[in-house]
């Protein structure tokens, strides 16, 4: 059992979606196991982030903690019940604390709402405030999130890719969330706008003391903002851990190539690492066995019969593999990132001295 | 930091195959220069990859060298571009539609809209051949099918009569490489070739394209916005803000030894995978539209080291070092703003 005795804000029990999936002629109907089998706990006032590639359920999960879809099978718990199996409307009194931020803010606004009405809408719903308190939380808000008040007025599609999600995460706050989960939130941004929301993210979790579930693919991201992570793999969580401990040694062999993978932005780093081979199979029909077998370096035999349970290997340590001893032994051609130049490290910290001296006299806003 | 970037091939020795010379593009009606002035070159066997955000003319810069940009509302304001000595912005459409696809080749971010749904990908690739070569179907197949063994499409006979939608975003994205160079190539140009792509898959595709490139010597211009991906795969690299370069030099030298203002904000944005940091470093503020490009740098109203200067006047790209050069009046920034050691 798991040491961890640590506040749990948020689990998952078992937790299994299955799409359907068009219609055989004859014989059952087809699904696609999107999630299957996951069981996760969220700590309070932690970080977690879930990664892994397209498709391997990582967004569904996100939806299914917050009960924006129904889960096929499985429970989650917050604050002790079970609201999976909750009625509607004591689920709608419940969004007050569990609050969403989309990867797409292009497609998550309502474009015929404008900003200010967007962001008190929740406030709206949960009947927070008389009408003058809302119009000067939305003030706040937006001037928290790095916008001008005065944008209340205008309309979504008058902004950019990054202060659209400045508006939809000052919309997650509005109704006072506890947690935050966040599916892929800074992935479509160009990486200077990138650095920007995940600073306020960031600093926005110790304003508002939230917990956050960040879903994402990118491992550099998930190194810089998350306390542990967990690995997916076709609908099932492969390996979980403190994120130093992660990255420092993996011990799913998915994991240590996935970040084998990632280019370093060093040219000295440049590597003849193993890389993967093939492609992810389909989840309509995932191998037997473990279902990363297929394309696992040290897969034998009894991979592909045998499916390999999530164990816990050390305290907070969790891996479904039957090799992982192996793998921790092999260690990984770690992704230590090679200490930049002299000049390279002089020049960045200017720059770095600079900009923060010059953000903290001028108040900062994208505008 | 000499010793550094003396490691790499020494570009500046090889005669290029492509040299943009100050190019300048606009689109009708609006007040500035969507591309402004930007030179570069690209020889045999080289890689060079522009880097830059979203608007900062790279794709468009691209699109203009294959003839694929729209004229109007797109137009040359001036400058040219030498292939294999001749100026492909002077070219008919129809003389540029005869080296596109055989002389020079690009690839898409996303393979599914370059590709046609309707027919097989080996149709795409033999219908390619027969464009520029006088050879019958089944040697076309022949060629489609080598093609796609070159770039190690599994099971490739079988593959040849699958449809797009049949396969797999990297086996889409090979079959694209397999397309462009089908011909043999001299100039490729592929636009976030593995933007859309899994990380493992990226890998695999970078792979691939570095491994033709040996084999064939063709020149790569890989469009990009991840540092990650340049640190990989370039020899030389042009950093773009806003239309112009304002950074280029070896690949050793842009990470090392990193002049322009926006280069170290673009670095210190990306998060580091060592140890976890404070704070990112960012820039701040975001890219000016096209008609409201600011007068001088047009990086100035985000930069930290901006001064009045700066913002009226524009500063040429001067050489730092061999093959080295930066767009800022004040660089090296040492000089000029002490150290923060």
């Amino acid at each position: 059992m798991s040491s961890d005795t640590r506040d749990v804000i948020l689990e998952a029990r078992n937790l299994a979606k299955r799409f359907p999936v068009g219609m055989k002629l004859f014989g059952e109907r087809q699904s696609v196991r999107a999630v299957d089998g996951v069981s996760l706990k969220v700590h309070r006032g932690e970080t977690l982030a879930v990664v892994g590639e397209s498709g391997c359920g990582k967004s569904t999960l996100a939806r299914l903690l917050l009960r924006l879809i129904d889960p096929s099978e499985g429970e989650v718990f917050y604050g002790g019940r079970n609201i999976a199996a909750l009625p509607r409307a004591e689920m709608r009194r419940l969004r007050k604390d569990l609050q969403f931020v989309f990867q797409d803010p292009f497609s998550s606004l309502n474009p015929r709402m404008s900003v200010g009405a967007i962001i008190e809408e929740p406030m709206r719903v949960h009947g927070l405030g008389n009408a003058a308190w809302r119009r000067e939380e939305v003030a706040r808000l937006l001037t928290r999130v790095g916008l001008r008040a005065e944008f209340a007025d205008r309309y979504p599609h008058e902004f950019s890719g990054g202060q659209r999600q400045r508006i939809g995460i000052a919309r997650a706050l509005a109704s006072g969330p506890k947690v935050l989960i966040g599916d892929e939130p800074v992935s479509a941004l160009d990486v200077s706008i990138q650095a920007q929301v995940i600073n306020l993210l960031e600093d926005l979790k110790q304003e508002y003391d939230l917990t956050l579930v960040l879903i994402a693919h990118d491992l550099a991201v998930i190194r810089h903002m998350s306390d542990r992570v967990a690995v997916m793999y076709l609908g099932e969580i492969v390996e979980e851990g403190a994120t130093a401990a992660l990255y420092a040694a993996p011990l799913h062999p998915y994991t240590r190539a996935l970040m084998q993978a990632i280019p370093i932005p060093s040219p000295r780093a440049r590597k003849a690492a193993v890389k993967l081979t093939g492609d992810v199979p389909s989840p309509l029909a995932p191998p037997s066995g473990c279902r990363f077998h297929t394309r696992c370096p040290l897969a034998d035999l009894r991979c592909a019969v045998d499916r390999p349970a999530l164990q816990d290997v050390e305290p907070g340590r969790r891996v479904a593999c039957h090799h992982w001893q192996r793998v921790a032994k092999e260690g990984t051609a770690a992704l230590a990132e090679p200490e930049a130049s002299q000049a390279a490290r002089r020049r960045l910290s200017l720059y770095r001295d600079r900009s923060e001296r010059q953000q903290n006299s001028v108040p900062q806003s994208e505008s | 930091m000499q010793s550094d970037t003396a490691t790499l091939p020494a570009a500046a020795s090889r005669t290029p195959l492509l040299a943009v010379e100050d190019l300048a593009l606009r689109f009708g009606g609006s007040a500035s220069n969507v591309v402004d002035g930007v030179s570069f070159d690209v020889a045999a066997g080289e890689t060079l990859c522009i880097v830059g955000e979203s608007g900062c003319g790279k794709s468009v810069t691209s699109l203009a060298l294959m003839g694929l940009l729209p004229m109007p509302p797109a137009e040359i304001v001036r400058g040219r571009a030498l292939f294999e000595g001749r100026d492909l912005l002077a070219l008919s459409r129809r003389e540029i539609g005869k080296l596109r696809g055989d002389r020079m080749a690009m690839i898409f971010q996303e393979p599914m809209t370059s590709l046609n749904p309707v027919y097989t990908v080996g149709d795409q690739i033999a219908e390619i051949v027969r464009r520029h070569r006088p050879v019958g179907r089944t040697e076309a197949r022949a060629r489609a099918l080598e093609m796609l063994e070159r770039v190690k499409v599994p099971a490739a006979k079988r593959r040849l009569d699958d449809y797009p939608h049949q396969m797999s975003g990297g086996m889409r994205q090979r079959v694209m490489i397999a397309m462009a160079l089908a011909n043999d190539p001299r100039l490729l140009i592929a636009d976030e070739p593995t933007t859309a792509l899994d990380v493992t898959i990226q890998a695999q595709i970078l792979d691939l394209m570095r491994e033709l490139q040996q084999e064939t010597g063709t020149a790569l211009i890989l469009i990009t916005h991840d540092l990650g991906v340049v640190a990989e795969i370039a020899d030389k690299v042009a950093v773009m803000y806003a239309g112009r370069i304002v950074e280029t030099g070896p690949v050793g030298a842009i990470f090392d030894d990193p002049q322009h203002p926006y280069t170290l904000g673009l670095i210190s944005s990306v998060p580091s995978l060592g140890e976890r940091g404070g704070r990112l470093a960012t820039i701040p503020g975001m890219v000016p539209t096209v008609d409201r490009m600011p007068a001088g740098c047009r990086f100035a109203p985000r930069c930290p080291f901006a001064d009045a200067a700066c913002r009226t006047e524009v500063p040429p790209l001067a050489e730092v070092a061999a093959g080295h050069a930066a767009a800022c009046r004040y660089a090296p920034l040492e000089r000029h703003f002490g150290d923060a050691a």
